[in-house]
């Protein structure tokens, strides 16, 4: 089946299985920043913004995606450098498989969260699992990051 | 210093948050053929019969592996030196199935879908034997794992299928049994550690394709590449001069990518199609069809006189390989000899037990490779000890532990599966460690419990431990640099970053070396065609082992530079001096900028052309240990035995730090992997040998919420022998909080969890059990 998908800006139309997940049609389409960490909607890798939230696109069906806007890491690269910055100086861009998605999580969390305090970050971010920094350092990192954005 | 002991950037951090292709899957040819692997449903089992005539012929299929289309060499999957330690043990593919999960065939086709669809058309016939799933009734069981006999050892190990023993250790210092005998107070305790599961969370992933000179290259996940080339090449029977193997960026490792997985079954099928291939796992295959920590038994014997001097020491280990000995002998072996040594006044010490073969996952190499089970027996029981003597626990270690200076006898007789290497200790500040780390905790040994109110209880507990540095006169690490046109080196090294930020660190080691700022070495690395040797990245090896061969390179390239400039200039090399900028003569008379005679050496020079290119290698004389204490606070409801973890608390002398910021990312991501053991990681089966944590959601490793305040802080501490005075911090991070919670939480309520992970309903359980015995 067809499906229209904007992906970072650009109208495409996507030939897709309908039982295909968004993960994959985002991966053959270029998009490698999107991760596959896990098969149960467990890890976060795999998030991509889609009209602006962040979701799961492991496990979302590409057909439910039509007609809608998907960003990824690729589509917003001044704005991820901007944040990863932050990371990358704390020393928390470890294997930085967990990265991309943690950043677009962070920009989603920036939209709806005004002033998070520490306990609310690590509450919206903790579906981003990472397994080589232990957090702290995230932490530290996005907290700057806000911190000096106001 | 100018580079080193400096925080920069990791090199590949901004691109890696950006999202560039830098992983296996990543890499692949987007037409490669799908590589996907039937498993075993039965723990153990025969296959009796198997037919893939249906699955062979579905449309889409492009082969079909069995066991009876492979090379049946027997070999291990265990990315180690060579001679291996491991038994060999394994084939491609078996007939025999040793646990759920275990290979039976190999398929691949062009889709997912249809690989998927044609694993289901392959018809098994399995002769079901009862499996062995208790370790402990693993040794002389009925059911023999490995009836085959084809298994061997490279050098004696003890390794004897027909009893399920992979391997069997045993030493001893001084006559154990008659010093225990004679000490005022013996305390024998048995602890239980468990299996834990890697979770990078990149699952294993490897892609092969033939290239325009016909040679297998194969990119994968890896720790190993150079080992993984050399298995590759025994497994199929194959010349390794026709293998290439490259590692792009992994996505976290822990050892878990110190195994070979799929990396055969690539090779296998693009050997056979002549096609790129690609054989991404599921985070289930991960689960249950790689590797995990081997689960042990402890049994601890302490002897000590009535002030607390520490006796002897007798350490019985039981260890599960599960159904492949991969690093069975080794990971074993640790849990004595970097444990042991802590303790180095003993008049006595034992250590030994056996590894048994059972039908679980196999187990593999974890960091903390054996030193994380061991530390949690043995400062478990040290503070056992010190609550029968009634001594502070930071007394008690303080009493007895090895200092600056001193040496174990250990270090000489144990080592990777043989003998080791005798070493004095030349930086050790676990004094200072336990000195700051009590005042951060705000240790009070009269207050090491803390009523909060009527439900709630504090209490602070603590451990220490040592890892090593490489394993030395064995693995090596070897670099070579290149200088370019404008003065900028490439630096080629073998060593393997795993997200560890090993590239940045051994950049940063050359910069210094040979004064020029980082950016001036571009670093390529983990190439077995391109870049020289390296064991790879394991036994915390990197910046101690690759870091000295890096730093040994640069000086040669230095001299180099020195000696080829002097002759430019026509002047003594005695007289030549280069400051990272400018060859000159200590005159000031004469010189020359490395990018002008860069520029020369290789465009204009006519018979003073010439390319200039430095290589050495390193392989240690030693394994300085880094060492560490660390101190808890947990907060425990005693109505309900759940806890918190308020504080973690780790001051670290892994000596001088080549990158503050990287080394404590090491620190903070070990210890909450340690916490993460000591507290909710537990790989289960059911009675059938089926894992129930087979995925993410089954298996908890700590989220960003469940992290507690975590303060960690390096000892001023320099190695001499290390490259600037650095020593490793790979893996000593992860040692510390089974023991050390465990500790805390006795002293808040008063009960001991001897088996790991400890749970509310374990603290609710023996307090109750408490309760009633008084
Ligand atoms: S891949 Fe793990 S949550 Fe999507
Ligand atoms: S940096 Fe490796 S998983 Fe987060």
């Amino acid at each position: 089946m067809k499906i229209n998908l904007k992906i970072n800006n650009q109208d495409k139309i996507i030939d897709i299985r309908p039982d295909e997940m968004l993960l994959e049609v985002l991966r053959k389409n270029g998009c490698l920043s999107v991760k596959h960490g896990c098969d149960t909607g467990s890890c976060g890798a795999c998030t991509v913004l889609l009209d602006g939230k962040p979701i799961l696109s492991c496990s979302y069906f590409a057909a439910k995606a039509d007609g809608h806007s998907v960003t990824t890491v690729e589509g917003v690269q001044n704005k991820v450098e901007k944040i990863s910055k932050y990371l990358v100086d704390e020393g928390s861009v470890q294997c930085g498989f967990c990265v991309p998605g943690l950043v677009l999580t962070t920009m989603g969390m920036e939209k709806e969260l005004n002033n998070p305090t520490e306990d609310e970050i690590n509450h919206y971010l903790s579906g981003n699992l990472c397994r080589c920094t232990g957090y702290v350092s995230h932490t530290r990192a996005i907290k700057k990051y806000l911190e000096d954005k106001k | 210093m100018k580079q080193v002991n400096k925080s920069i950037p990791k090199i590949d951090g901004m691109g890696l948050a950006k999202g560039k292709p830098a992983f296996t899957d990543d890499l692949t040819d987007s037409n490669a053929i799908i590589v996907k692997v039937l498993r075993s449903p039965h723990a153990f089992a025969r296959i009796k019969n198997i037919n893939v005539d249906k699955a062979v012929k579905y449309p889409g299929v492009e082969c079909v592996f069995t066991h009876k289309d492979v090379p049946r060499n027997v070999f291990t999957r265990a990315g180690q030196g060579y001679p291996e330690p491991s038994p060999k043990d394994k084939f491609i593919l078996d007939e025999y199935v040793r646990y759920v999960g275990d290979e039976v065939a190999v398929v691949a086709a062009t889709t997912d879908e249809i690989a998927d669809q044609a694993m289901k058309l392959i018809e098994v016939e399995y002769e079901v034997f009862e499996a062995v799933l208790d370790f402990e009734k693993a040794e002389n069981n009925k059911s023999v794992i490995h009836p085959e006999k084809e298994s061997y050892t490279m050098f004696p190990m003890g390794f004897d299928a027909s009893k399920n023993i992979a391997c069997t250790y045993d030493m001893h210092i001084g006559d154990v049994d008659e010093v225990l005998k004679n000490s005022e107070v013996v305390l024998d305790k048995t602890y239980y550690t468990q299996a834990q599961a890697h979770v990078a969370i990149e699952t294993h992933s490897s892609t092969a394709y033939i290239d325009h000179y016909e040679r297998l290259n194969i990119i994968t996940s890896t720790q190993t590449p150079v080992h993984l080339r050399r298995i590759i090449g025994e497994a199929l029977g194959m010349p390794i001069n026709k293998i290439r193997v490259v590692k792009p960026r992994v996505g976290g490792a822990f050892g878990g990518k110190q195994q070979i997985h799929g990396e055969l079954f690539c090779a296998l099928v693009t050997l056979k199609t002549g096609r790129p291939s690609k054989c991404i796992y599921s985070r289930k295959e991960v689960f249950e069809s790689s590797f995990s920590r081997h689960a042990m038994r402890l049994n601890i014997k302490i002897g000590a006189d009535k002030t607390g001097r520490l006796k002897a020491i007798d350490l019985r280990v039981l260890s599960d390989t599960g159904a492949y000995g991969e690093h069975a002998l080794t990971v074993f072996m640790i849990a004595g000899s970097k444990t042991l040594p802590l303790y180095n006044k003993v008049e006595a010490v034992r250590f030994g037990g056996i590894v048994v073969y059972t039908n679980h996952t196999p187990g593999g190499a974890y960091r903390g490779y054996g030193a994380i089970q061991g530390n949690f027996a043995l400062e478990s029981a040290m503070d056992e000890l010190a609550d029968k003597l009634n001594i502070d626990p930071i007394q008690l270690r303080e009493m007895n532990m090895i200092k600056e200076g001193e040496t174990s006898e250990i270090f000489k007789i144990m080592g990777e599966g043989g003998e080791g290497t005798a070493q004095i200790i030349e930086s050790c500040k676990l004094d200072y460690c336990l000195k700051r780390g009590s005042e951060m905790i705000k240790w009070n040994s009269k207050y090491l419990h803390k009523k909060i109110n009527a439900d709630k209880v504090r209490g602070i507990g603590m451990a220490i431990a040592m890892q090593g540095s490489g394993i030395p006169n064995m693995d090596m690490g070897a670099a070579s640099l290149k200088l370019n046109d404008d003065g900028f080196f490439n630096l080629l090294i073998g060593a393997t970053d795993l997200g560890t930020g090993s590239d940045t660190i051994l950049a940063q080691i050359a910069a210094e070396t040979l004064n020029v700022p980082v950016e001036d070495i571009v670093v390529y690395a983990s190439d077995s065609d391109l870049t020289p040797f390296d064991c790879g990245a394991y036994a915390s090896s990197t910046t101690f082992v690759s870091g000295n061969g890096v730093r040994k390179t640069a000086e040669k390239m230095k001299n180099l530079i020195i000696s080829e400039g002097a002759k430019h200039l026509q002047i003594n090399v005695e007289d030549t001096i280069f400051d990272g900028k400018t060859i000159k003569s200590k005159d000031g008379e004469k010189s020359i900028s490395l990018k002008e005679i860069s520029k020369g050496w290789l465009y204009h020079y006519g018979q003073g052309q010439e390319q200039l290119i430095a290589s050495d290698s390193y392989v240690g004389k030693k394994s300085p240990p880094p060492y560490m204490a660390g101190f808890v606070e947990v907060e425990v409801d005693t109505k309900t035995g759940h806890f918190d973890i308020l504080d973690y608390t780790a001051v670290v002398d892994c000596g001088t730090t080549i990158n503050p910021k990287l080394a404590l990312g090491q620190m903070e991501g070990g210890l909450l992997q340690g916490i993460g053991m000591a507290v909710y990681e537990d790989v289960k089966y059911n009675k059938y040998g089926q894992m129930l944590t087979n995925n993410l959601m089954n298996y908890k490793i700590p989220t960003r919420e469940d992290v507690p305040n975590i303060n960690v802080e390096f000892a001023d501490s320099y190695e001499p022998s290390g490259p600037y005075g650095a020593k490793s911090v790979g893996e000593i991070g992860i040692d510390t909080p089974p023991a050390a919670i465990s500790n805390a939480i006795f002293n808040a309520v008063g009960v001991r969890i001897n088996d790991l992970p400890i749970t509310p309903e374990k603290i609710l359980m023996a307090m109750k059990k408490k309760e009633q015995k008084k």
